[in-house]
């Protein structure tokens, strides 16, 4: 599969995951993929910054620092209305992509 | 608004990699104290942590690739980078751009004097629409011409204005060099004269007072009101306003001043210049045979220059025969009446300049575009030696996941910071080349007036001649690197890889192309010298040192007309009275300058054209002429004895073979002022060249000076000095005594051997130039060669190292490496040779007593780049013939 559509599965997963909660650092991300995914999926987390800049520079998110739980500066993530609406591009974006693999899949 | 956060993005760049830094060591702490959390120990957890997290460095410049991937930032980064890396090789640096610099300027110094003397448009209103009117061919030697832009005579000027349609103005201007101030000490000015339309057509605006109109035609052969050049009125009037009453006396006429031209115009003699411009003077008798005018005008908006060159043509029979000179004979009369009129194109005016350097200069451009072309072979090779030494680095980039396309425009930008380097460089030193050989080109007498700018034409040229530098040196070097495999590269550290054999080829092929393309130019360089040199030591048929023509010219004595002669043979008698003067004799043509004076003239039955001179009978003897058979000229020639000739070989070769030429006679046709007469062959000369140097003798007949037709008698002589004294002593003495004896005369002397010389000024500077480009060209393959055969001898290394180990001898060793380059030179020689035998055709035109395929040239050539070549190679083969096996085989 075309390497920008791995990358377009990372972007929709992070994009979902900053629209599930308010807002995350990083690593809040990983996590929070893990776990939701059930431990199926793990982030490349060398990959993760690439594209939280990527995403930045094309104001879908935006970031500040702040202090987390455990007092340690962290930049945090949240959504920009930009944001919600690639969020939903990607979505069906990635519905559609299910379908057909699916139907490939399915074809007796 | 993505555009401004990018551009705001630039400017807080380290703020920015501080950001990346510190969000990545947070992430990683975070993980580090869960893993803790979950027990592990703390080693553990940090090291888990950083598995987890992959290359730091990698992700963080994979974010920065990000915002460098969009433009500006990465391309300002990178040329830091590029500058960076120059500063730790300097001597390259320099040496790239000094070449480049060098190239780069001589290509566009040559250029912009082309631009100058043929490309650029003349400083007028819409200077596409102005057409020249010319007979078509020119008028054959019909007639007399005054100078090599006067095309046409006042009849035909009449003609002209009456019909034009084609033409929404029209006008007529000479050049012309008329006295300021008193005949006695005044000076020569560049004058031109024009007719009243003359601005206005060209759309001329005065800088200030007002320009030469229609209503100046009347006074202008009595009282004429005249304009000054920008130049001259800076100079020579300090810039001060024109007055009505800023009088000066011009050919010994009251003129009035009237205004000013603006700065730019200089007339429309492309290297020349006015001091003042006059109306033109129509005298009450015109010489219907005398070409003294050009004749310009303005294309009408829906004529194109075909329709209007064949509407001339169409009208042309009519206009020729309104125009016809009388006198002649019905022969020429029917020549006259088969001139047909063209219109050209004179957008870019008119030029001796154009004539004598066109296409001197163009082989110019093409001999220093060629060194430039040497120069990127030699960078090109430099950069790929440079580049195999970085070949780790690149490999570090590539695993370190930068991709080719990037590290491809990183070499792109070194290469072409160079280049940019050398073309701004390269135009800075074009301003101080161009003025060097406008000094060279304007030869002691006359100066060139040529307006060298560096306009948007010449920066194009320049941009575009950097960017092919560019393209050629710095393309393979990268393309090459960023193709080599990182892995490959990385296990041997220092270059050596599998790909080598290839990329040497690369190396050796620009190496042969170096090499013939410099046989190209050693070709040319020694084909001009020999040319040149054959014309210094050419032996025109006659004494050239120590002789001092001058010109006296006395229309203030009021001698009558009819004692004109006698006056001259005074003047000539009183000249060869100074002490110094060992000859004196007058012509009416002064050899080997360029004039020419001839007749037609029938012999026996053969009728053809003869040139002819006047001369006293000193005049063989003045110029060491040995008479062959029959006299010379002597006092009996008198106007009233019958009329001589004394003819040269080539003329009894050519209308008297197999018969003796002494009291054969021969006949010249009629012509205004010169009546058809007989003339008896009395001697036969030694033939000489005649108007220049180049070219074959014409038939030749010398006519005694007493016998010169009275109508033809002018208020003027030349008198031809011999004297073993200098030139510049014997004409102050003649100087002295003509100025006591006749203050009225005016006298101009030259030396005649300077003269001949300042008319080899084109065959001189190619000369010149050529060969400091040949040398140029030489040195860098020598450099290049050297280079090359380094590089391959350190590439060597072990497999020299073997043979010695082996028991090679080191001269076996020397001869390997040597063979070499010996293969190279072969190669290119032969390349080379047979380009040259292409590019000789191109030069053949300029050259002189050889052909562009000589092959002693081209054998010369060859030896000298032999000798280079060797000479080259040499040092690094002695080297490897010094190498010590066990040190060689153990860096391995």
């Amino acid at each position: 599969m075309a390497k920008n559509d791995l990358q377009g599965t990372l972007d929709l997963l992070i994009l979902k995951s900053l629209a599930q909660t308010s807002s995350m650092h990083g690593y809040g991300i990983v996590l929070h993929i893990e776990k939701v995914s059930g431990e199926l999926l793990r982030i490349e987390e060398g990959s993760l910054y690439p594209a939280l800049h990527r995403m930045e520079q094309n104001l879908w998110i935006r970031s500040t620092w702040a202090l987390t739980e455990t007092n340690r500066r962290a930049k945090f993530y949240s959504l920009t209305p930009t944001g919600r609406k690639q969020l939903a591009i990607a979505e069906k974006s990635w519905e559609q992509t299910v379908k057909g693999v699916q139907a490939v899949m399915r074809f007796a | 608004m993505r555009l401004l956060s990018r551009l705001w993005a630039l400017t807080r760049r380290s703020s920015i990699d501080r950001d990346i830094e510190e969000e990545m060591q947070a992430h990683m702490a975070m993980r580090t104290e869960d893993n803790i959390a979950a027990g592990m120990s703390e080693e553990n957890a940090r090291r888990d942590a950083r598995l987890r997290f992959g290359n730091p460095v990698a992700a963080k410049e994979h974010v920065e690739g990000i915002d460098l991937a969009l433009g500006v930032e990465s391309l300002w980064r990178d040329i830091r980078y590029a500058i960076r890396g120059y500063r730790k090789s300097p001597l390259f640096a320099a040496v790239a751009i000094i070449t480049l610099a060098l190239g780069i300027g001589a290509n566009t110094a040559i250029f912009q004097l082309l631009d100058a003397v043929r490309l650029r448009s003349l400083p007028i209103q819409r200077p596409h629409e102005l057409v020249d009117l010319r007979i078509v061919g020119g008028n054959q030697g019909f007639g007399v011409s005054d100078s090599q832009y006067s095309q046409l005579t006042r009849p035909l000027w009449q003609e002209i204005q009456r019909h034009h349609d084609p033409l929404s103005g029209v006008f007529a201007w000479r050049t012309n060099q008329q006295i300021l101030g008193s005949i006695s000490d005044g000076r020569r000015i560049q004058t031109i004269n024009v007719t009243g339309d003359f601005f206005s057509v060209l759309g001329i605006q005065p800088l200030q007072g007002r320009l030469i109109g229609p209503e100046d035609e009347a006074a202008a052969c009595t009282a004429p009101r005249g304009v000054v050049s920008y130049p001259y009125w800076q100079s020579q009037m300090g810039g001060r306003p024109i007055t009505p009453g800023t009088t000066i006396l011009i050919d010994n006429l009251q003129a009035e001043i009237i205004g000013v031209a603006p700065p730019e115009f200089f007339g429309l003699a492309v290297g020349e210049s006015f001091d003042m411009a006059f109306p033109l003077c129509t005298p009450r008798t015109i010489s219907r045979e005398f070409f003294d005018v050009s004749v310009m005008g303005r294309l009408k908006p829906d004529w194109t220059l075909d329709r209007a060159s064949a509407y001339f043509g169409s009208i042309s029979k009519g206009m020729f025969e309104a125009a016809l000179p009388t006198g002649y004979s019905s022969k020429s009369t029917e020549q006259f009446k088969n001139f047909r009129l063209g219109a050209y194109s004179a957008s870019s005016g008119v030029s001796n300049l154009r004539q004598d350097y066109d296409k001197s200069l163009w082989i110019l451009l093409a001999i220093t575009g060629l060194v430039l072309l040497i120069a990127c072979a030699n960078l090109a090779n430099l950069m790929l030696a440079r580049a195999s030494s970085r070949q780790r680095e690149v490999a570090v980039c590539m695993a370190l996941g930068a991709s080719r396309g990037r590290v491809l425009r990183q070499l792109l930008i070194e290469s072409s910071l160079l280049a940019v380097t050398g073309a701004v460089l390269g135009i800075a030193l074009a301003q101080a080349f161009s003025r060097v050989l406008l000094l060279a080109f304007a030869n002691g007498k006359d100066s060139i007036h040529l307006s060298i700018e560096t306009d948007w034409r010449v920066l194009l040229f320049a941009a575009t001649v950097a960017s092919l530098t560019c393209a050629i040196f710095g393309t393979l070097p990268a393309f090459r690197m960023s193709k080599s495999d990182p892995i490959t590269a990385l296990k041997t550290g220092d270059g050596r890889t599998s790909g080598s054999r290839e990329r040497f080829s690369v190396q050796r092929l620009m190496v042969v192309t170096q090499i013939s393309v410099s046989m190209v130019l050693l070709v040319g360089a020694l084909l001009f010298v020999r040319s040149f040199r054959n014309l210094m030591t050419l032996n025109p048929g006659m004494r050239e040192s120590g002789i001092t023509v001058g010109t006296f010219g006395f229309p203030l004595s009021h001698v009558d007309p009819a004692h004109y002669e006698e006056f001259k043979r005074r003047l000539l008698n009183e000249v060869h009275s100074v002490p110094g003067v060992t000859n004196a004799t007058t012509t009416t043509m002064i050899p080997l300058l360029g004039g020419s004076w001839g007749h037609r003239v029938n012999v026996g039955s053969m009728e053809g054209p003869s040139q002819f001179t006047w001369v006293s009978p000193g005049y063989f003897q003045t110029f060491d002429i040995p008479l062959i058979a029959g006299r010379s000229f002597n006092e009996n020639d008198t106007d009233t004895s019958p009329h001589v000739a004394i003819v040269n070989q080539t003329f009894v070769r050519t209308y008297l073979n197999d018969v003796n030429p002494i009291g054969q006679t021969l006949r010249t046709q009629a012509e205004p002022k010169y009546p058809s007469t007989l003339f008896e062959i009395v001697g036969v000369v030694h033939d000489t060249k005649y108007n220049e140097l180049r070219g074959d003798t014409p038939p030749m007949a010398f006519a005694p000076a007493t016998q010169f037709p009275l109508t033809a008698q002018g208020p003027w002589t030349v008198v031809i000095i011999a004297s073993n004294l200098p030139s510049a002593t014997i004409t102050e003495a003649i100087k002295r005594k003509i100025g006591d004896t006749h203050p009225e005369i005016r006298v101009n002397f030259f030396d005649f051997q300077q003269s001949i010389h300042d008319r080899l000024l084109r065959e001189r500077l190619m000369a010149i130039l050529s060969s400091f480009f040949g040398a140029l060209a030489a040195l860098l393959v020598m450099v290049g060669l050297y280079g090359i055969i380094s590089y391959l001898v350190t590439r060597r290394r072990n497999e020299i190292g073997i043979r010695i180990a082996l028991g090679a001898t080191r001269s076996q060793i020397i001869g390997l490496v040597m063979r070499d380059a010996a293969s190279m030179l072969a190669i290119g020689a032969l390349i080379g040779t047979t380009l040259s035998l292409l590019a000789g055709r191109g030069a053949g035109s300029i050259l002189f007593g050889l052909k562009p395929y000589d092959p002693a040239t081209l054998a010369f050539a060859a030896a000298f780049l032999a000798v280079i070549a060797a000479l080259a190679s040499f040092l690094p083969a002695f080297r490897a013939a010094q190498l010590n096996p066990t040190t060689a085989l153990r860096c391995e």
